[in-house]
């Protein structure tokens, strides 16, 4: 079955319909959501509200739209605001950084978010993992939805613009932004193309 | 041609079109150019390497398996969203408050007083940002007064706080319309408030329909936490001193009852 004709069917009334849909893009949604997020707690949060306000405005998808498009942008627009709260929410509590040993500030509410074993750690690169995922997180909610949607989901300036609720100058500056801060943040760690040898991932 | 900037770098790659040429032979010529845009590749080359979990082959199941249950309700067609009471009552004040800034709009290009109705506008826009805001404070106290006091029985599985958490939805659509107008007024006082109940609401607002006790323990922990039912009461108390003090002034009572009935 299509997606546009799952579409078409649960708006007609048929709801499990909708289940086609939910099954053949949950994966993407999922990857995207970790990846502005950081964490598997707060990613799966994000996938089931994008499909359920998926379905709830559904009568205003537009046919020619393509779905799986359509959900990934209501996920990163949840993302966003859901990062924006939370970073306001960090700030007004003031929580003191702790310095670890190497100088580097860590969020300790962020550490106890997401305790388990990381498939970083099975990886053994838990220093660089965590420095990269560190790197991330001192992003802005904006510029790290710009890099995630720019660089590991192909999206056009002018979608990535539609969902800071910006131009596409000002996106397109977001996205320097962030890769310019990415790159200071690596190279404290010995430089990225360092860090890209650890991870055995060098050009 | 001069080194280029990381700015143009990181253009370039991005598959900038402007001057993308000139760039291109740029690069093939300078070794120092070549050798940083390699530095910015490899920075690609790092974010690649961060993991993505693999939430198992069956994740889109468990996806439709949780929010199954929650889609009972009727999809809400786009006029039923637009006409929705509570998000009438939000076109209705923004309604209001475009209607204000236009009749406002004529009291000041007007020097002259031409009759009895005519008061200060900028008193009338915080009378009515008075009322307005006092009102709504009260809506919204009400649904984290009803949900700081249920406490759900013991062995219920499940609370339903569908009612609370549609209630909280369309306050969180006020709620924003009057923080950008307190903004604009340069209401500090009120704003920052209202900014900490949108996030009490929006986190009501988000919840799901039904939650489980220990769910819901969260939810009254998070309001408590944030001590934003006595903020709002104190706001509340503010606006009606303020409501008090102004009661002296007849002409500019009626004038804001008018502008009420426009709603």
């Amino acid at each position: 079955m299509s997606d546009a004709s799952a579409v078409e069917r649960t708006l007609a009334g048929e709801r499990d319909v909708y289940r086609v849909l939910v099954e053949r893009h949950s994966q993407n949604v999922y990857r995207l959501a970790y990846r502005m997020t950081g964490n598997s707690h707060d990613a799966e949060e994000i996938v089931q509200e994008a499909f359920l306000r998926g379905y709830r405005k559904l009568a205003q998808f537009a046919g020619n739209a393509n779905f799986g498009t359509w959900v990934y942008r209501i996920a990163a627009n949840y993302a966003i605001d859901r990062m924006r709260q939370r970073k306001s929410e960090d700030a007004r509590r003031e929580v003191p950084s702790r310095p670890t040993e190497d100088g580097l500030a860590v969020d300790p509410i962020s550490q106890v978010r997401d305790p388990g074993p990381s498939p970083e750690r099975l990886a053994g690169n838990l220093e660089l993992a965590e420095r990269i995922k560190q790197a991330l997180e001192a992003l802005t909610p904006a510029e790290r939805t710009a890099i995630v949607m720019r660089h590991w989901d192909g999206c056009g300036i002018e979608e990535i613009a539609l969902v800071l609720k910006s131009n596409s100058n000002a996106t397109k500056n977001t996205v320097f932004r962030a890769v310019q801060k990415l790159r200071r943040a690596l190279e404290e760690f010995g430089g990225p193309r360092g860090a890209a040898k650890t991870m055995g991932t060098e050009l | 041609m001069k080194h280029m900037s990381e700015e143009e770098l990181i253009a370039f790659r991005d598959g900038e079109r402007k001057g993308r040429e000139a760039f291109a032979a740029h690069l093939q010529e300078c070794p120092e150019c070549r050798g940083e845009m390699e530095r910015i590749e490899a920075v690609f080359a790092a974010l690649d390497a961060m993991p993505v979990p693999d939430p198992g082959e069956d994740y889109g199941r468990r996806v439709w398996q949780q929010i199954a249950p929650r889609l009972s309700e009727k999809r809400a067609r786009w006029w039923e969203v637009w006409f929705a009471p509570g998000r009438l009552v939000a076109i209705g004040a923004m309604a209001a408050l475009v209607i204000l800034a236009f009749w406002l709009g004529r009291v000041t290009r007007n020097p002259k007083p031409t009759g009895p109705d005519i008061v200060d506008a900028g008193k009338v826009r915080e009378r009515v940002l008075v009322v307005a805001v006092g009102e709504h404070l009260g809506r919204s106290e009400m649904v984290l007064v009803e949900l700081a006091n249920t406490q759900p029985k013991q062995g219920q599985r499940l609370v339903n706080i569908s009612a609370e958490q549609k209630r909280a939805e369309d306050l969180v659509e006020e709620n924003r319309l009057y923080r950008q107008t307190a903004l604009q007024e340069g209401d500090a006082a009120i704003a920052n408030t209202l900014d900490e109940l949108e996030r009490v609401l929006l986190d009501v607002a988000n919840s799901p329909d039904e939650v489980t006790p220990a769910q819901f323990a969260a939810i009254q922990k998070r309001i408590e936490a944030q001590g934003i039912l006595f903020k709002v009461r104190v706001v509340r108390q503010g606006l009606d001193d303020r409501k008090d003090k102004s009661n002296a002034a007849p002409e500019e009572n009626q004038a804001i009852t008018k502008e009420r009935n426009k709603v």
